[in-house]
């Protein structure tokens, strides 16, 4: 058997996820989240934050309840069942920086957490910058030449 | 002449597996071999500051568990043959330094066992030591934290995916008639020498490299590998997987079960019926949610320890091939894009000379 055929077989075998129920999944969990996140936002509305202070405060607090989480390590568990539903928002973002820090402690603060604290977050930062500053740009150009 | 056709060694003088513990972790504990293991550690961190120094400490509970159990002294060893998964192999450096004993540090991945089994096998029938040492170890923190993602870190295993054994295996391999010899040709020592399990020959593996390039799928990357060693096995031997009690492999789990068998019988090999795999029986699939079984070269070395050397020694099975695979990556070479070379040594494994029937043993 050459290697493209071996391959081709190995696809044929391999068990996998089923990927309309992962995704029924993920949008049903994701969508719990983000309905949480919602109420949130009411909530500090309510208070008498403006809009913009309410998605902040509501960034947060998701932000910190999936640091939490993934002290605990409660969130592989979650993520089995949820997947994309949680990696998606803020809270995936926030429990791979904070595995990271737990994970890379041991080889020190500098070396450990200090560099290594974005090993899986820092692609995210990286082309998100390199990404808003091509558009950034483009919108200015636009602006200048009154497109926009 | 030892060397019998492409690539088979026969011992003249097949060493004896004196000994051997193995130490495991909570979940492997809480598997369907639990009950077999010597030490089943309730804490995986066995009380050690980081996951690079449980698996170390993970060798020298093995190491110095089957000193004990065996009644040798470590000055007693000539040589350790060891191995892990770790880059540089720290966990068998800093493991096995407190024994003071000349030391040949080993990586074959995954198969690492079988490696130590063969080395130490040729060490001893060549003359040059009469007892010597195989460690391998494999832990699932540190493997994951070296190959994958951090332990915390929430991400979907895909269904191929194999869970790495926390555990170590040691065994004291021995050159037939030491033991007897240490013991003043006492009955007992002769007796026990004729119980152990023999390691009369060995088939060390070539790189086989399919292209398979799915790090998540080892059993894929593996069974090639393996199915080329078992036949090269067979051709020089002139035997067929019938003559065995059992073909076992390493860490090929479900996946690599399946495709194995399918391998070996577009070869005109049946193995449906012989083969088993450590990955496959050191974990309950559907209860602990390890998807295509266990891996690492921990458990292979666990599963000889607590399964297969037993069942050679009470008389359930007479003459077994233990085929440990590996797959050959780093987390460099799979990001470099590279495919997942897999390897597969395997050791002729038979039981005691008091089961045939030769009752009395020359020293």
């Amino acid at each position: 058997m050459d290697a493209k055929k071996y391959n081709a077989y190995v696809e044929q075998i391999t068990p996998k996820h089923s990927c309309a129920m992962n995704t029924w999944k993920a949008f049903v969990c994701g969508g719990l989240i983000c309905t949480a996140g919602q109420g949130l936002t009411d909530l500090f509305l309510y208070t008498g934050m403006d809009q913009a202070m309410a998605s902040a405060y509501t960034t947060l607090c998701l932000i910190a309840a999936s640091v939490i989480l993934t002290g605990f390590n409660l969130v592989v568990p979650i993520v089995k069942v949820a997947g994309a539903g949680y990696l998606v928002p803020i809270t995936g973002f926030a429990n791979s920086v904070a595995a990271c820090a737990i994970e890379y402690k041991q080889e020190g603060y500098v070396f450990g957490v200090g560099c290594k604290i974005f090993n899986i977050a820092g692609p995210v930062i990286l082309y998100g910058i390199v990404t808003s500053s091509f558009f950034g740009a483009l919108y200015f150009i636009l602006m200048e030449i009154h497109i926009v | 002449m030892k060397k019998m056709g492409r690539a088979t060694m026969v011992f003249d003088h097949p060493p004896l597996i004196l000994d051997s513990a193995s130490i495991v972790g909570p979940k492997e504990g809480e598997g369907p071999l639990g009950k077999y293991f010597d030490q089943v550690w309730e804490d995986p961190m066995l009380g050690k500051k980081t996951w690079e120094e449980a698996e170390s400490e993970l060798q020298t509970k093995a190491a110095q568990a089957v000193l004990e159990k065996a009644g040798i002294p470590s000055a007693k060893i000539d040589y350790l043959f060891a191995g892990d998964l770790l880059g540089q192999i720290i966990a068998t450096s800093f493991g096995l330094a407190s024994f003071h004993r000349p030391i040949f540090g080993l990586y074959g991945a995954c198969s690492t066992m079988g490696e130590a089994l063969i080395l130490s096998a040729m060490c001893l029938d060549g003359g040059f030591a009469s007892k010597v040492l195989a460690v391998t170890s494999s832990h699932f923190a540190s493997a994951e934290r070296q190959f994958r993602f951090p332990l915390e870190y929430g991400n979907q295993r895909p269904l191929s995916a194999t869970w790495t054994v926390t555990g170590s295996g040691a065994f004291i391999v021995s050159r037939a008639g030491s033991l007897a010899k240490d013991k003043g040709g006492s009955v007992s020592g002769v007796k026990w020498e004729n119980g152990c399990p023999r390691i009369t020959m060995a088939t060390p593996g070539k790189i086989v490299d399919m292209g398979v390039k799915d790090s998540m799928n080892m059993g894929a990357c593996m069974a090639p590998a393996a199915c080329d060693t078992i036949e090269t096995h067979f051709r020089d031997t002139h035997t067929k997987p019938e003559d065995y009690d059992a073909v076992i492999t390493g860490d090929l789990g479900y996946v690599g079960h399946e495709i194995l068998v399918e391998l070996m019988g577009k070869k005109g090999y049946d193995m449906g019926k012989v083969h088993l795999d450590c990955g496959i029986e050191i974990f309950d699939k559907d209860r602990q949610d390890t998807h295509s079984g266990g891996s690492g070269c921990g458990c292979s070395a666990v599963v000889l320890s607590a399964m297969i050397l037993p069942r050679l020694m009470d008389g359930t099975w007479e003459k077994v091939l233990f085929v440990p695979t590996g797959a050959l990556l780093s987390s460099i070479s799979f990001n470099e894009g590279k495919s997942v070379p897999g390897i597969a040594h395997a050791v002729v494994l038979e039981q005691g000379q008091m089961r045939k029937g030769a009752a009395v043993f020359h020293l």
